[in-house]
This record gives structure tokens, sequence and C-alpha cells, in this order.
């Protein structure tokens, strides 16, 4: 049991005596960029809630009091590109966060004025956020490459009828199949319906 | 053995896993020979259907052959005899499965009190599934163990490939089924929403069972291709409005019949304004399944119609038109497929070359595959529509 995560192990307890249980675990179906993506979306819940609940602490390590409000406004924005990051959506969340990322430096950079005390701190974090930046857009890019539709080979199928003996002589073919009492419905109008009596 | 196993959303994996051992006196277990990635796996692999633990074997579409029974099945099974097995477990005695209502067994489910509680009572023990539903290991594996396998699998000859027998354990019971609630009449309109694997065996089972016209609504144009293949009117509701083409192939009066191959999943588009509001409330956790495809149907359905919902959902949906459906008198019937109901019928049909049912098959690949074919699938890469895997 070298790489089993500890809920793996503790969900066979709900296993019958007969039933499988995991001795070694392949390769995963989520690739790298999937498994970052969700690297991303818990770091945007962390940030974002951060930012929302302490918005005050970043204010300050910026030299940015003042700007609570807005703060907690990116942070409420960051939650939910997290969510989305995190969520079947990854592609989404990822181009929100690089979005976001834009929000964030263009704020950020007004902190880089030569008055601001704290202007060290800015300049980490903007570098900070250039790197975040990177990885976003790439992983961005990377979802949306591994998970486009355009993937692969475009094939036609208008040859598969699944009818053997072909479609028009099937029309009708298990008509000898009666319906099963608990499963009729209305009754059949060939007699009155307008469209079959024109035919 | 080997198996592919659920890990947590989007994360499948072809892990060793134990070999599946008898329990119950009426177990068997199958050495499988093929195996199919279902559409509702799909949703297990969003993690859309609760109470799915890591560890749990995946797949609900399996057929092969019996290498080890259990000592109750007094003969009914033995070694080397071809079966497919049918996703639903069914005990083959309580009332519901005298009734022929196998999906509704009241006895395989080992997880019964779970089911109790969320669903009011219990459903049968599907395979490979939630654990509301047993949490019975699946068979996209080497071995399967079948429970009250004399009732619950359905013996097949040799001579024909496993491609053409391998949907009987789901997929074209389940699109039969969807057409025989129906109640199909010659003068009737069939209007079918999606193009996946149960939508295109609902198509052939309309025209099988003699719709007037039979049509087809997705988007994706190699399905749309198929459906057409198979005697359907198409619809690419990215293109064209379908209440409107409806409406205009049925003389303005909506077609009598409508059925959701879809289900919780429906597609999402800016176009389609409701779809982008369910997925919404899907991420917040306000709503679990995205119910587009019923409000349509529900819309444009004939008065007096029946709408037939063999897509699988998965728990709460909002803003269905009750006042329509009401008002129009519409029936609806839906479930999870009696597939021992049908399979018997359906095995003759194949064999009368009614139909082939291995025309769905896109991809065919070794178990070992899976992980990457869960996502071409999902992803709809490759004109994929049907997986077949090979342990
Ligand atoms: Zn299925
Ligand atoms: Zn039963």
């Amino acid at each position: 049991m070298t790489n089993l995560s500890s809920l793996t192990n503790f969900s066979n307890i709900t296993r019958s005596e007969g039933d499988p249980k995991v001795i070694h675990s392949g390769p995963s179906s989520r690739g790298v960029p999937d498994s970052l993506a969700r690297g991303l979306g818990w770091f945007s819940l962390g940030l974002g809630l951060t930012e929302l609940l302490a918005p005050g602490r970043i204010t300050r390590a910026l030299g940015m009091e003042g700007k609570e409000a807005l703060v907690r406004v990116y942070g409420a924005r960051e939650i939910g590109s997290g969510i989305l990051s995190l969520s079947v959506d990854k592609k989404l969340g990822l181009w929100s966060r690089v979005a976001g990322d834009g929000l964030d430096i263009a704020t950020v950079m007004t902190a880089l004025r030569p008055d601001n005390p704290k202007r060290d701190n800015a300049v980490i974090a903007l570098a900070l956020l250039l790197g975040i930046t990177a990885i976003d857009l790439i992983d961005a890019q990377a979802t949306t490459m591994r998970h486009s539709r355009s993937a692969g080979r475009r094939r036609t199928y208008r040859d598969r009828s699944g009818f053997p003996r072909g479609v028009d002589a099937s029309r009708g073919a298990a008509r000898d199949f009666k319906t099963p009492p608990d499963l009729r419905h209305a009754p059949a109008l060939a007699a009155v319906s307008p469209r079959t009596s024109a035919a | 053995m080997r198996a592919l196993v659920w890990h947590g959303k989007e994360d499948i994996r072809c892990d060793t896993v134990t070999d599946p051992e008898i329990e119950g006196e009426r177990d068997v277990i199958v050495k499988v020979t093929s195996c199919a990635i279902c559409g509702s796996d799909l949703h297990l692999f969003h993690n859309f259907i609760p109470a799915m633990l890591p560890g749990d074997v995946m797949g609900h579409e399996t057929m092969g052959e019996v290498v080890e029974t259990g000592r109750g099945l007094n003969g009914k099974l033995k070694k080397g005899d071809r079966v497919v097995v049918p996703f639903t477990i069914v005990c083959g005695e309580c009332d519901q499965c005298k009734r022929g209502y196998f999906s509704v067994c009241q006895r395989s489910n080992r997880k019964k009190h779970l089911a109790d509680k969320v669903f009011g009572h219990t459903t049968a023990g599907l395979f490979g599934y939630t654990h509301l539903t047993g949490g019975y290991p699946g068979g996209q594996a080497e071995y399967l163990r079948v429970p009250f396998a004399d009732s619950t699998v359905q013996k097949v000859p040799e001579g024909i490939p496993d491609e053409k027998l391998l949907f009987l354990s789901d997929i074209f019971p389940t699109g039969w089924q969807a057409a025989v609630q129906a109640d199909i009449q010659p003068t009737d309109t069939v209007a079918i929403w999606g193009c996946g694997p149960v939508g295109q065996m609902t198509i052939r089972s309309a025209v099988l069972l003699g719709a007037e016209q039979v049509i087809a609504i997705d988007h994706l144009p190699e399905r749309l291709d198929m459906a057409e293949a198979g005697g359907a009117i198409t619809i690419n509701f990215k293109e064209e409005n379908v209440v409107e083409r409806l409406n205009e192939l049925t003389g303005g009066e909506g077609p009598e019949k409508c059925i959701d191959c879809i289900g919780m999943e429906s597609h999402v588009t800016p176009a389609m304004p409701d779809t982008v509001y369910d997925r919404a409330k899907q991420i917040l956790l306000a709503e679990s399944d995205r119910p587009h495809v019923l409000r349509e149907m529900i819309y444009v359905c004939r008065p007096g119609g029946l709408i037939s919902i063999p897509g699988v959902y998965g728990g709460l949906a909002d803003k269905i038109p009750m006042g329509a459906a009401m008002n129009k008198g519409l029936t609806f019937r839906m479930g999870q497929t009696h597939v021992q109901r049908w399979t018997a019928d359906l095995l003759r049909r194949i064999e009368e070359d009614q139909i082939d049912p291995s025309f769905v098959i896109t991809h065919e690949v070794p178990l070992d595959q899976g992980p990457e074919m869960y996502r071409t699938f999902r992803d709809k890469q490759d004109s994929c529509i049907k997986v077949v895997l090979k342990p």
C-alpha cells in the first residue's frame, strides 16, 4: 500500500470481505494541468478568504490603507475563481484567474508610487503576481488544449445504421412486440389522424 | 487483478486490486471479456452522484465467462457459461422483481438503510455505482463478482461476437425501455433529446417499433450523422431552434412522445440562458441537476402526450414547469432500466439480425487505457461515442 491516500484506506472499511481492495494505484485520468488547476483553485479560495476576512492586513502591508472595501470585492472574486477552478469547468476558472491577475497587477501598480513607505513590499507583491500570472496563463492554455474537442480525428458515422437489413426494411420490424399492459398509453389514432389519412 | 478505480472527481486510475471472492450462495465470479464506459459513468467521473468513495471499482456494462460459482445456484449457472451482466442486480423473488420492476428490486441493495434515508425507499443494487445503490464493485475489471447471479445475468450463446451482445447489459435495453414505455403508435412522432449511446439505441428502438417519424436532437456532427444513419430526422440545436423545428415537423402540434436521453448534465451554453443559470446554481450547491431538456420537452410536447426519461437524474432539479405539465395532461415515465425484463427478447432480435448494436462502438482499447478514455469520452474528442474496454 505504497501510494494510497488515507481516504482510500479508510473507505476500504466500508467494503465487504469479497470486494476488491486497492493494492497499488496506476496513473490518473487527471493530467498535470488538471492537478495544477486544483492547486490554483485551492490557492484562490485561501487568498480569497484572507482578502474577505482580513483586508486590513493586506492594505497595511502594501501601504494601501483605505482600500479595504476593494480588497474585499477582490476576495469575493477570488473565491469565485477558486470554486470554478475546482469544478468541472476549470477552464473558465483558470481564465477568470488570469483576468483577475490583470486587475490585481493594475491595483498593486498604484502602490508603487515613490512616497509609499511600503513600496518595497509592493514590489515583492508585484513580482509574485507576475509569477503567478505566468503559471495561470500556462495552465489555462494547457487545460484548454487538453480538453478541447478538436483533439483527435474528425470522423463521420454516416454508414452506421445499426440495421443489418437497412433502415427502410427495419421501420416497424419489431411491431410483433406487444406493449405490456402497464406501459400502454393513449390509444392509436390510425383511423382519424389527418397525417395518416392523407397518406 | 487490474480494475478502473474511482479516486475522486475526474480521477480514475487503472489500479491493481485484490480479486473479488464469492460471498453469497448465489454469487458467481465472471472473467470479464468486454466492458464499456457508459454516459452515466461520466456523472460519477464528475462526482455529481453522491456517495462515491475512493477505491470504488467502476463499470456496469460487462460480459464474460463464469469461472467460479456459489453453492446455491442449483445448476442454473455453471463454469464456462457465457453471460452478459446487466447493471441492475436483482433477487428475482421480491414483489417488485415478480412484477418485472427489476431496477427497484427490494432485496439486492446491500446498503438499503442509506437508500431508504435518501430516496424514501430502497431501489435495486447496481454495479459500479454509488453506495446509495449498494456500492457494488463494477465490471471495468478483469473479474467481477455477481450477486444473485441466477436471476441477474443473461446467458448468451457462443458464436456471436462480444461487441454485438455487450450492450444488452445496459444501453440497448435502456433505449428499448425508453421507447417501449412511450407506447409508440404508428402515427407518433417521437422526439429524442441526446444522441449519445443511449440516444442512438432509443432511435433504433423507436424505428423498429414503427414510429411515424423519429427526430433526434444534439449538436455534435458525428452523433447527428449516426442518428441520421439510423433513420432519424436530426435537429442541431446550435443551428436551429428546437421548439420551432419540432412544431414545423408536426404540423404545429408538437411531438406525441418526447424522450430525454440526456439527464442531469445538459449542455451549457449562453444561447440557452437557463443552462447557465442551472450551472451556476450547481456550482453553488443550490441545485444538483440541470433539467434544461425536461423544460423543453414539457413545453413542446403535444397535450396528452408522454415524456419518457431514461437519462439519469441525481438529486434536485429546479424550475420545472409543472403548470404546463399538469395542464397539458402529460404522462411521465422514468426510471433505471428493468434490464432483465427485456434482455431475452432483445437477444432474439440481435440473433435475428433486426439490429446489430455494435454500430455505436467508436473506440475499443485495452483496460489500462481506460482512464485516458474517460477523458476522451467526456471531452468528446476523437469523435468518441462509445468506448469498449478489453481487460
Ligand atoms: Zn450505463
Ligand atoms: Zn428483487
